[in-house]
């Protein structure tokens, strides 16, 4: 229980710039070093994050502790991810007034945004590798990803939800309309 | 009641925050807005606050509104709100979960969001390390960034092949916010 608390507060303190660069931490932490998930359940669990409100740290953290120790343990994992932030952002809202301009802060600001960015790829690469090697899957993560570069580097203001629903829709009509081919050769 | 509206509000950006950190911050603008809590440079101030702080901005966002409008209570009470949502869809997703992911219709919907997810969280990386990375500065590629991103980029996958397992995330992210004081710093 400790365990679960102290892990996802560790989590919750390194995780800068947004949920994705989080997989890379949970790989590490809760696939590789404790084992409390497989790879391929963390892979369902982003993907139900992405697809429910809420910060996908939170998701996550909700539903590991859920696994492993119920109701208790997902309200300690949740519990543990927000705390540290939360105190951080609190002394910085009472105390200080010029939190960015302090020049130390802002750099070390510069280095943390460059390791989020590496880490984020390893992530990706991560789940790359994870994936069955077929023509679909392929194709489907690489227009994600063209379609993903485009959205961010034009600023535009389509949600990632969207991309993730046109991949779905497209997978289950190649299961539905596909089948049919396949069982006419039995 | 200020305490009252914060919940309520924060509640509103737990149930609606869809699509990552990114998404939400639209939602938590016309929120925080129209409740008149902030005027929008104070509003801008604070995201880039919880970009350059741990945790999912969401969160510290709220952390940072309710506490500059009711003190810790306010603090409190945002915070739980803005988690609380995700936290009941996931235990509600989780207890659900086993059964849902047997049926064949959900797995073929899945099949393809997960190599939509990989592809879009490749995209982030590839577009964050491009942003932070490749920083142009009077149409001169400028050679911090560049350098640091290389340093640790290269330190990072390097370790890999030189202890088993590499580097754990949380030492890149210490290293880099070193690296960027004394990169930035000279």
């Amino acid at each position: 229980m400790l365990d679960l608390f102290l892990t996802f507060a560790k989590i919750g303190m390194f995780t800068f710039g947004g949920g994705y660069a989080m997989i890379a931490l949970i790989t590490d932490l809760c696939v590789e070093k404790k084992h409390w998930i497989s790879q391929d359940e963390l892979m369902d669990i982003t993907v139900i994050a992405e697809s429910t409100p809420g910060p996908i740290a939170i998701n996550c953290a909700t539903y590991i502790g859920y696994k492993q120790k119920g109701f208790a343990g997902a309200l300690l994992t949740t519990l543990g991810i927000v705390l540290p932030s939360f105190c951080i952002i609190f002394l910085i809202s009472r105390f200080l007034d010029r939190f960015l301009e302090i020049a130390w802060i802002a750099h070390a600001f510069q280095g943390i945004k460059i390791a989020v960015g590496i880490l984020i790829l390893d992530a990706a690469l991560k789940m790359l590798k994870k994936m069955p090697a077929k023509a679909l899957p392929r194709m489907i993560a690489a227009c994600a990803f063209i379609a993903m570069l485009a959205i961010s580097i034009f600023s535009l203001r389509i949600s990632s939800i969207v991309l993730l629903l046109t991949a779905g829709l497209v997978s289950l009509a190649v299961f539905l309309f596909g089948k049919p081919a396949e069982g006419g050769a039995k | 009641m200020i305490l009252l509206e914060l919940f309520f509000g924060f509640l509103k950006v737990g149930c609606f925050a869809f699509g990552g950190a990114y998404g939400s911050i639209a939602l938590i603008r016309d929120i925080v807005l129209s409740y008149g809590w902030l005027d929008e440079e104070m509003l801008t101030y604070m995201i880039a606050v919880s970009e350059s702080t741990p945790g999912p901005i969401m969160v510290n966002l709220a952390t940072y509104v309710g506490s500059s409008q009711a003190g810790l209570s306010g603090s409190l009470i945002a915070t739980a709100a803005v988690v609380l949502p995700s936290f009941l869809i996931i235990l509600l997703v989780t207890a659900l979960l086993k059964t849902v992911l047997k049926n064949p219709y959900v797995q073929a919907v899945l099949r393809g969001l997960k190599p939509c997810m990989a592809g879009i969280v490749l995209a982030t990386g590839f577009y964050m390390i491009l942003k932070n990375g490749f920083v142009l500065q009077e149409q001169v590629l400028s050679l911090r960034p560049l350098l640091l991103t290389l340093l640790l980029g290269a330190f990072y996958f390097g370790m890999r092949k030189i202890r088993k397992g590499g580097i754990s995330p949380i030492l890149l992210i210490c290293l880099s916010a070193l690296a960027g004081v004394v990169v930035y710093g000279l």
